[in-house]
């Protein structure tokens, strides 16, 4: 397999200027993750160290192995929104005694590790990669239970109210899936810190391994207050819920720790006695780093997405010695085909190089078949607009094709990485894989933009669609208006289509350093083969 | 009538064995080890021809075994036997033997072994010969010891009439002290010699101890080969040598040397032998004659050229010798120190354990003379001597300096040793200035141990915990390739914490993407960059400056060889054991021995400095006594008891045993 060559002139104006760019983009983010890594800030972080607790991030720090990598799960979440960034909620998948697991941390300066829709939208997503990829489940649990204060506790309850979409009939499934991951053999362990109270109780209550913490865990259904109102009783925090209660009397609590350091050794002991096997082949090619400079892939894409990206330039400096075997290089030459390797670890890897024809449709669905036979997994490398469309093309059968491939994307069941570079429009999403198509994985570049179409297109459909409906009632269509309600238009669009905005709602698994890219799909694929990496046997009916 | 030998056995161990092994193959003879069990894998062991197991721990049971050696001989055909020094090699009944056995004796004739052996009598002959000697007293059994030193004058030297190598001496200020010192003494030389004859000499406190080499052939032919100064001692033992001496002028020489010489003919000596004198100024007083090759032979080879082994088989073969007095000169100035493993800071108490790593410097000539390598046990049975090392320079000024760079750039960890020691010795003022007496070590008092700095402390263990990064990552079984703490969010820096004596250093790093690392160490932040990683060590750059430092892993023990010199730093747990150690109180052996005599019970009183018990170990007797006024809660032991080293022996009121086992 011959290495690629760059097309790449890192002196050209365009370049520099992209690189620009992408670091003003990239030092934003680094200091909305310092502000996420502040959680409840300091003095609620003082406030806790004087009671002997330590910070979420250094609980997580204690619990890896030393020097392994640690990879965050939207680390973003709840980016401008009423809720702390990060949402109080730490999730990543790190190595414990030689075994990957999913790490889920309450952060008790944040709102006492209460849920709100952010993080428990986190921590559903992390009970899925757990799930999906067969990781054992490590919860360090420390929560208030349910914020009861609705609305993030700001602003006029009245509101708040009417922006409510969820209920709490719909709330209490993270449960189920706790237990169902039982279920499906994979290991379930909560170290429990602090406070964990009501529907925080169910937490370890669901789990297969408990460590309880000597004078600072306390679990139960409803706390003193809550007895109190309820049947009048006066209890005590400890003999209602307390560590040793709970290992002594209940059994609710399998472990008793000494204090944090100590509940945290006897967890790595707890992971280290699971014979824990990943099912996967594992890294089977050569691990050697890539031939073009990784530091190159910040001047590829422009802010604005207009500038043209050969995503060549982007493999090369992500996959194995640079080195890809493309597939059907003459056809369809919109979507790249071809094969490589990260870390190791083979892949079949789908770039877009504009628009999707039927031709590149087709290429696709071949791809994607051919890469389950051989049980390859998929990396799909998003800056797409959408299928092409117009008369030639819907007559060349452009929504079947397109329907071919989104066949085969749905039913593939090797594992899937998304990184979104660019653009990731529409059907285009669906066709690479988006979000909704059981993805293991999705990471986006800072200069991502996710939405049904381009602001633009969607500031100019809306004004011709306008235009139409008046010309049909027969009225005078207002430009003045049109002018101010497409740049109304375009400028939401442009704003919700924002990868910051995506990631904030974790719509995808992190916004990522492009130099990270390798390293992170590396992450993603040794995840994805602690499961079976078995290909499709069976597909939609393909319209032909 | 020379008899020449072919297969040459030698009846000893370690660093001497070996030497004589050197001389015997390089003259084209075979040779034959024997062994106690404890040296079955030392290095004399392998590198002899043949090696016969004498079976035993014990000196007793091995190297002292005439029966055994002889045995040993016979049924490898050896045809000599070389004694080496101490265990059999001043045995008259040995030498006899050997030669009964129609074996040859590399060593001078057993009647000469015989009037030297025994002090008082050679003190005799040499008056006779006209050589001064010190007032000296035997003490017979029932004899009284306080008017034998009152006729001498304090201070006194209890000194065993048999044996050497300072053991069953005692230095006696005053009357007080003289029984029990007499006592042990003869304890001791009982113990070490098998003959307990003790006798009372004068104690010169400021004088030098200065030697003279002399070697006899059995055709009447005797040279000696100038002087040895051996001042510097601890424990009446000699830890550095020199020749030729700064205190001798070539006048004295000639005159020393003559007397030595002349003392030896008039025993018909053969052989390498020594004749010891005490010097204060231009005045000497005969010691003893030493009828056997000497521990620090090596320092008169490097100024004469001489290989004093070579001079010894070729005498014992009968050949004459080829050189006379006057084909005798000296070149240059050789120093040797001597490395044992003991603990200078605990009154220079013998050391056991583990050689963990072993690597004679290379930063210049040298030469060692060693027993042990790399994974070398050091027990209680046994001498506790690693190696002697010696230089040779044109100057003395130069060959001190170069003694001290060498032993400092050595490798030796694992266990104490009193390397530090030595060099601090050879760096004093004092020594370069040629002022050595036998009470150095009081009046100089050089530094005991080298206590490393803070910053060379953080140094290394900015080093260390980088290797173990290096070897974790290696060892990883999932995401191995990842580079090293990969991060994509702020997480906390990695930490590493550990101890090297009473300080406590904690690393904090974090790797770049550049691959480099940003370390912390008492709050000052480095830029390290990570070299190789190799088998034995590591290259880093901390802050652009270049280290490489050889590295040695035992548990959570890091042996450290870095530019400084070697350390070692303990790596604390990352999650501390829960409840902590509770430290526990109580007097403890020193090391291994066995409990020679006990003095008190359960519920005496006792006051500081009184004695509770007395420890045998490596041949010395160690007096645990009490540290404050107190009252006796448990006398742990009895007489007779092998104790291990740290082992409880006395709790007394104040103490806290639990915790203990």
């Amino acid at each position: 397999m011959l290495p690629l060559t760059s097309n790449v002139d890192t002196r050209s104006e365009g370049f520099r200027k992209n690189r620009e760019d992408m670091l003003e983009m990239l030092t934003e983010i680094e200091s909305l993750l310092d502000e996420a890594a502040e959680g409840g800030g300091e003095e609620a972080r003082d406030r806790l160290a004087k009671r002997g607790k330590l910070p979420i991030r250094e609980r997580i720090g204690h619990l890896l192995d030393r020097d392994t990598p640690f990879l965050e799960i939207s680390p973003l979440a709840a980016w401008n929104s009423n809720y702390t960034i990060g949402s109080g909620f730490v999730l990543g998948i790190g190595v414990i005694s030689g075994t990957e697991c999913l790490i889920l941390g309450h952060d008790p300066s944040v709102r006492a590790g209460a849920f709100n829709e952010f993080n428990q939208k986190k921590l559903m997503r992390g009970l899925e990669i757990a799930r999906e990829n067969r990781l054992p489940y490590v919860q360090c649990v420390e929560s208030a239970g349910a914020d009861l204060r609705g609305g993030g506790g700001t602003g006029d309850p009245e509101a708040a109210l009417k922006r409510e979409s969820g209920h709490f009939a719909e709330s209490g499934r993270l449960f189920y899936e706790i237990t169902e991951l039982s279920k499906l053999r994979i290991p379930t362990i909560s170290l429990v810190f602090g406070s964990s109270t009501a529907g925080g109780a169910y937490q370890p209550g669901m789990s297969d391994y408990n460590i309880f913490i000597k004078k600072q865990s306390k679990v139960f259904l409803g706390g003193p207050p809550l007895v109190k109102m309820a049947t009048g009783e006066d209890a005590d925090d400890e003999s209602l819920g307390g560590a040793e209660m709970h290992t002594q009397i209940s059994g609710l609590g399998d472990y008793l720790a000494e204090d944090e350091l100590d509940g945290i050794r006897i967890c790595r002991e707890v992971v280290a006695h699971l014979n824990w096997r990943k099912y996967g082949p594992g890294p089977t090619l050569p691990a050697d780093e890539p031939v073009l400079d990784p530091e190159e892939l910040l001047g590829l894409v422009s802010r604005d997405l207009r500038s043209p990206l050969d995503m060549r330039d982007v493999i090369g400096r992500v996959v194995d010695g640079s080195r890809f075997e493309e597939f059907k290089p003459l056809y369809g030459p919109t979507l790249l085909c071809g094969w490589a390797s990260v870390h190791g670890y083979p892949i079949g890897i789908l770039g877009n190089n504009g628009a999707l024809f039927s031709e590149s449709s087709e290429k696709a669905a071949q791809f994607i078949q051919l890469s389950n036979q051989i049980d390859v997994p998929l990396l799909f490398l998003h800056n797409i607009t959408g299928y092409i469309v117009g008369t030639d093309f819907e007559q060349g059968g452009i929504t079947k094709n397109g329907s071919k491939m989104i066949n085969a994307v749905a039913n593939s069941t090797v594992p899937h990485i998304s990184v979104i570079v660019g653009a990731s429009y529409g059907a285009g999403n669906y066709g690479m894989s988006g979000r909704a198509y059981g993805t293991r994985f999705t990471f986006i570049w800072p200069t991502a933009k996710i939405a049904v179409m381009g602001p633009k297109q969607m500031a100019g459909v809306m004004s011709i669609v306008g235009r139409g409906a008046a010309a049909r009632r027969g009225l005078e269509f207002d430009e003045e208006a049109d002018a101010k309600r497409a740049a109304g238009v375009e400028y939401w669009g442009e704003r919700r289509s924002l990868g910051l905005h995506a990631t904030a709602r974790v719509s995808d698994d992190g916004m990522i350093d492009p130099r990270d890219t390798r390293n992170v799909i590396a992450m993603a694929l040794s995840a994805c083969h602690t499961q079976v990496v078995e290909g499709a046997k069976a597909y939609g009916t393909w319209r032909m | 009538m020379t008899k020449p030998i072919t297969r040459l056995l030698i009846a000893n161990r370690g660093e001497i064995a070996r030497r004589i092994l050197r001389s015997a193959h390089e003259m084209g003879l075979g040779s034959v080890a024997v062994f106690a069990d404890p040296d079955a894998n030392e290095p004399f062991v392998r590198e002899a021809d043949q090696a016969v197991a004498l079976r035993g721990t014990t000196s007793a049971e091995t190297y002292l075994d005439a029966g055994k050696i002889l045995e040993a001989a016979r049924r490898t055909g050896a045809d000599a036997i070389h004694p080496g020094y101490g265990f059999l090699a001043e045995n008259a009944d040995f030498a006899r033997a050997v030669g009964e056995a129609g074996l040859i004796w590399v060593g001078p004739p057993a009647a000469a072994i015989a009037e030297m052996g025994d002090k008082l009598s050679a003190k005799r002959r040499m008056q006779a010969a006209g050589v001064p000697t010190l007032p000296a007293v035997e003490l017979k059994p029932g004899a009284d010891a306080k008017r034998a030193a009152r006729e001498i004058g304090f201070p006194v030297l209890v000194k065993a009439a048999a044996g050497g190598g300072g053991k069953g001496m005692r230095v006696v200020e005053s009357e007080a002290d003289l029984a029990d010192a007499v006592e042990s003494a003869r304890r001791e030389a009982g113990s070490s010699f098998g003959d307990d004859t003790v006798f009372l000499e004068r104690w010169l406190s400021s004088s030098r101890h200065v030697e003279i080499q002399i070697l006899g052939d059995s055709h009447g032919n005797l040279v000696h080969c100038f002087e040895r100064e051996c001042s510097i001692q601890r424990r009446h033992q000699k830890i550095i040598e020199e020749a030729p001496s700064p205190a001798v002028s070539p006048e004295l020489r000639e005159q020393m040397g003559e007397a030595a010489a002349s003392a030896g003919r008039a025993i018909g000596y053969t052989s390498a032998g020594t004749v010891e004198f005490l010097l204060q100024g231009e005045d000497f007083w005969f010691l003893e004659v030493n009828t056997r090759l000497q521990v620090e032979h090596p320092v008169t080879e490097a100024i004469t050229g001489l290989d004093l082994v070579r001079e010894q088989l070729r005498v014992a073969q009968g050949e004459k010798l080829g050189f006379a007095q006057a084909d005798l000169s000296i070149d240059g100035h050789a120093i040797e120190a001597r490395l044992y493993a003991e603990d200078p800071e605990r009154d220079f108490l013998p050391a056991t354990g583990h050689i963990l790593a072993w690597q004679p410097s290379t930063t210049t000539g040298a030469r060692f003379d060693s027993g042990v390598e790399t994974g070398s046990e050091v027990g209680i049975a046994f001498d506790p001597m690693l190696a002697k090392v010696i230089v040779h320079a044109p100057t003395r000024r130069e060959a001190a300096l170069r003694l001290a760079r060498v032993l400092e750039t050595t490798r030796v960890q694992g266990l104490v040793t009193n390397r530090d020691f030595l060099v601090a010795t050879l760096r004093t003022p004092e020594f370069l200035a040629g002022d050595t007496t036998t009470d150095f070590i009081e009046r100089v008092g050089p530094a005991r141990r080298r206590l490393p700095a803070r910053a060379e402390l953080a140094e290394a263990a900015v080093l260390v915990a980088l290797a173990a990064q290096c070897d974790r990552r290696a060892a990883a079984r999932v995401l191995p390739t990842l580079p090293t703490g990969w991060r994509n969010t702020p997480m906390p820096r990695e930490q590493v914490g550990f101890r090297s004596g009473d300080e406590e250093l904690t690393v904090h790093y974090r790797s770049r993407r550049d691959g480099g690392f940003d370390a912390e160490i008492d709050g000052i932040d480095h830029d390290v960059r990570v070299g190789e990683r190799t088998a034995d060590g590591l290259s880093l750059e901390i802050d652009g400056r270049r280290i490489f430092a050889t590295l040695t892993r035992d548990g959570d023990r890091w042996l450290v060889h870095g530019p400084a010199g070697d350390l070692e730093l303990l790596q604390l747990p990352r999650f501390p054991a829960p409840g902590g150690e509770g430290d526990t109180g109580g007097l403890r052996a020193p090391m291994p021995g066995k409990v020679l005599s006990t003095h008190v019970s359960a519920g005496d009183s006792v006051e500081a400095g009184q004695l509770l018990l007395v420890l045998e170990a490596m041949k010395m007797e160690h007096r645990i006594t009490a540290p404050r006024d107190a009252e006796v809660v448990e006398l742990r032991v009895a007489e007779g008891d092998q104790v291990a080293n740290g082992e409880l022996l006395v709790v007394l009121s104040g103490d806290e045993p639990e915790g203990e086992g």
